[in-house]
């Protein structure tokens, strides 16, 4: 079974309990303005484009019109991902199971588990989940906890074909109010909303995250609104409350908005008026 | 032996040093007194070595007449009492907290104050029952913990907690993170099967507020040193009732440096001569410890049975093993492969050189070190603040430490040749402030790897580990400030720090050593 792998990081203290490998999946089903790694978002197409620009002639094309990477003489400085026109990386690769779990043994001593992410986990659920499973079947890594990072845009289905495998999710609200998240997406938040619901349901919600654009999406009332239906679902919930950067994120117009400190305390401390919340900002 | 008008210049020097308090200005010139003594007789090829630094004899003086790491058995003093001060043995814990303070100040070293204050969840241990309150233990080892570091105001005083979780090891956390001081230094003994995660967390979390305690590997030093063992100072791990007659260093990037030919020459001639030459000075600094001197006959700590001669040995330090590395490699015309942490045929190389010295080391008789079966304790030492452009112990160089995975594999290897502890550190950021549960998992995986001992620093913390003691950034600024310290380390802290930029490194940390007392 093969997924698509945008790249792998051995210790990660940031994405889930413990320190975990995280493996990063190419494709995402948002397009969202404030996406943070957007080179993850599309599958490549093998235009070429970006070809040219590699100043170590890592990135060829092959008879069959596939761009390939040779990793061995690119230096990281990823010319490559900035000159794609399409949101994607000539350096994701279709990645086997089985290579996955060879890079995540030698590692798995300092592990608490590992966590997809990406992209978006869920677009690959087949790979996952036999990512997933081939982790607990293995003696040697059956103690890890298998987490996903997700945009919550899945169906039930696909937390059901999770179910055994998963051990917790961590889950992105981007907001609360349907068009504001269009706005902010390009997709509605049904599924989000419901996704959220189910995976609480199911034992497998470890934490919701908000990440917050000032004067988008950080108004009060609508936090409130957001908190009381958190509230809810999990008054003991853990919320994490991401201020936005600008740091890896396309240009805007008009340019989008840091939350400055003060309003990011601010709506932790408005969330722990609601609802006993754990709320963790970062 | 130092000529009588540079023996002037030296003690107008310290006299006068503004940056230097009273006693400061004492101890130096108690040390600086020995200097006009004649050196331990040594052969002129040893004497050349010293001179040129390719071996360091970290400046003890020229009559050593202490040993300069000293592990008086502390649980035996508190049963017995001490008859030399007079002391019944205690039968409270404020008896017991003023037993120690007294026993603290009269128990040698080098740098004239105790490395090892003693393992003392186990010490306190029979005064600490169900009695007791929490809030009233805390409030007690406060005032101790205040006591120590005003008494013995040097970052080198190291005490002990573990392997067993216990309420004195929780209060021990806990003073430290609320008093925030540098002094004591403290290691957490860790079993991977009797430490429960949730005391190694707690532990973590202290990290985060004061970059202590310092980690070590429990069982593996136990298969070492027997179960009576601590790790005091910089991270030197000894036997309890024992310690080290002396340290004496080899500069392998110096060695490296006199030597021309291939990399099987240097392994076969060059690295042997210079082990045998730095054998040669631990041998002439412990005979005259303990047969010119008469340290052992003649200090009561050995006649109360507190300390063995048979439970001592010398340490054989090395360093520059990142230089040394890579010069091999460039003179054997392998430039690309010049960088060690970072190449795995110079990673391997380096394996070859410590497995070589440690074979030599154990080859080498060395007499009054029952301690170590007749041997020197192998150590990776990790700097004084006279090193320039020589990187400590067996650490890869200051900013170019890779991913802390590498990192722990390129150096994980090495561990179990150090018998004395080799200490690396490293430098995590603040993100793990949020999840300490990280480092815990990092902590178990670094031992089963093969780590002996290690610890961690922040990025942000405001405490900042100099070679491998430990010091305010405020104390430091103060030094640059207003040119004066209460701490005794804190001015080998600010030399240090401009030789290495030890604060400015990328991703991680290495800590240890000693002292420059001139
Ligand atoms: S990474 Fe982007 S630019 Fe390069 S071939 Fe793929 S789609 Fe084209
Ligand atoms: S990051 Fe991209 S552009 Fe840069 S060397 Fe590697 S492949 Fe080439």
């Amino acid at each position: 079974m093969k997924g698509l792998v945008t790249n792998t990081i051995k210790f990660s203290t940031v994405d889930g309990p413990g320190n975990r490998f995280v493996v990063f999946l190419q494709g995402c089903n948002f397009n969202c303005v404030a996406c943070h790694n957007p080179y993850t978002i599309a599958v490549c197409t093998d235009c070429g484009e970006c070809i040219p620009s590699c100043p170590t002639g890592a990135l060829t094309i092959n008879p069959s019109g596939a761009v390939l990477w040779n990793e061995s003489v690119c230096n990281g400085g990823d010319t490559c991902v900035s000159v794609c026109p399409y949101d994607s990386t000539p350096k994701a690769r279709y990645t086997e199971v089985a290579d996955l779990l060879a890079d995540i043994r030698p590692v798995a001593p300092f592990l608490s588990g590992i966590t997809v992410s990406g992209g978006e986990a869920t677009q690959q659920t087949e790979f996952v989940q036999s990512l997933f499973a081939a982790v607990k079947a293995d003696p040697l890594l059956s103690r890890l906890t298998c987490f996903v990072d997700s945009n919550g845009a899945a169906g039930p289905e696909t937390w059901q074909a999770l179910v055994n495998t998963l051990d917790g999710a961590m889950v992105d609200l981007k907001c609360l109010d349907p068009e504001i998240h269009r706005s902010m997406t390009g997709q509605p938040n049904d599924m989000v909303l419901a996704g959220i619901r189910q995976l609480h349901q199911l034992g497998l919600l470890y934490e919701v995250r908000l990440l917050l654009l000032a004067g988008i999406n950080d108004d009060p009332t609508l936090m409130r609104r957001t908190a009381d239906w958190l509230a809810d679902i999990n008054p003991a919930m853990r919320v994490k409350l991401i201020g936005f950067r600008n740091h890896g994120s396309r240009p805007h117009d008009p340019p989008l908005v840091e939350p400055s400190n003060e309003s990011l305390l601010s709506t932790a401390d408005l969330l722990r008026e609601s609802a006993p919340f754990d709320v963790c900002v970062i | 032996m130092v000529e009588m008008n540079e023996f002037q210049e030296r003690a107008r020097t310290l006299v006068q040093g503004e940056s230097l308090g009273y006693d400061q200005r004492l101890r130096r010139l108690a040390v600086l007194a020995t200097d006009v003594l004649p050196y331990p007789a040594i052969s002129a090829a040893c004497r050349e070595a010293l001179e040129k630094r390719v071996i360091c004899d970290m400046f003890e003086g020229h009559a050593p007449y202490t040993a300069r790491y000293i592990l008086p058995d502390y649980e035996k003093a508190i049963r017995q009492g001490l008859s030399y001060l007079e002391l019944p043995p205690p039968t409270d814990l404020d008896d017991a907290i003023s037993f120690l303070q007294i026993m603290y100040g009269h128990v040698p070293s080098v740098t004239t104050y105790p490395v090892y204050l003693g393992d003392l969840d186990k010490v306190l241990a029979p005064f600490v029952d169900s009695e007791l309150a929490d809030e009233e233990l805390d409030r007690k080892l406060r005032r101790f913990w205040i006591g120590i570091d005003r008494l013995i105001p040097d970052a080198f005083a190291h005490l002990d907690i573990g392997p067993h979780d216990s309420r004195i090891a929780r209060s021990i956390l806990r003073v430290e993170r609320s008093l925030r001081q540098s002094v004591p230094n403290i290691t957490l003994k860790v079993d991977p099967a009797l430490t429960p995660d949730d005391l190694i967390e707690d532990a973590v979390r202290t990290v985060f507020e004061t970059g202590k305690p310092h980690f070590v590997n429990h069982p593996m030093m136990v298969a070492d040193h027997g179960e009576r063992y601590a790790a005091v100072s910089c991270y030197n791990s000894l036997k309890i009732g024992g310690g080290a007659h002396t340290l004496a260093r080899l500069n392998l990037k110096e060695v490296a440096l006199r030597h021309s030919g291939s990399s099987d020459e240097f392994l076969d001639q060059t690295l042997p001569n210079y082990v045998e030459l730095t054998a040669e000075l631990i041998e002439a600094r412990i005979r005259s410890l303990v047969e010119q001197q008469h340290f052992f006959d003649t200090h009561w700590l050995a006649a109360e049975g507190l300390i063995d001669i048979e439970r001592f040995s010398a340490m054989f330090g090395i360093f520059g093993l990142a230089e040394c590395v890579n010069l091999l490699m460039s003179y054997d015309g392998r430039e690309e492969a010049a960088r060690y942490g970072h190449n795995a045929e110079a990673d391997a190389f380096s394996r070859r050189i410590v497995e070589r010295v440690a074979e030599l080391v154990a080859a080498r008789p060395m007499p009054y070190c029952n301690g170590g079966a007749g041997h020197c304790y192998l150590h990776s030492q990790s700097g004084i603040d006279l090193d320039h452009n020589v990187t400590a112990g067996t650490r890869i160089p200051v900013g170019d430490e890779p991913a802390m995975f590498e990192h722990i594999t390129t150096c994980a290897p090495h561990h179990r040749y150090f018998a004395s502890g080799i200490s690396d550190i490293f430098h995590v950021d603040e993100t793990a402030v949020r999840n300490p549960r990280a480092l815990v998992d990092i902590i178990r995986g670094a031992f089963i790897s093969g780590m002996r001992d290690f610890t961690f620093n922040l990025d942000s913390n405001e405490f900042v580990r100099i070679t491998g003691y430990l010091v305010r950034k405020s104390d430091l600024v103060s030094i640059a400030d207003r040119g004066s310290a209460r701490h005794g380390s804190d001015f080998l802290a600010a030399a240090a720090e401009n030789e290495f930029h030890l604060t400015q490194r990328a991703v991680k940390r290495v800590g240890c050593h000693e002292r420059d007392p001139r």
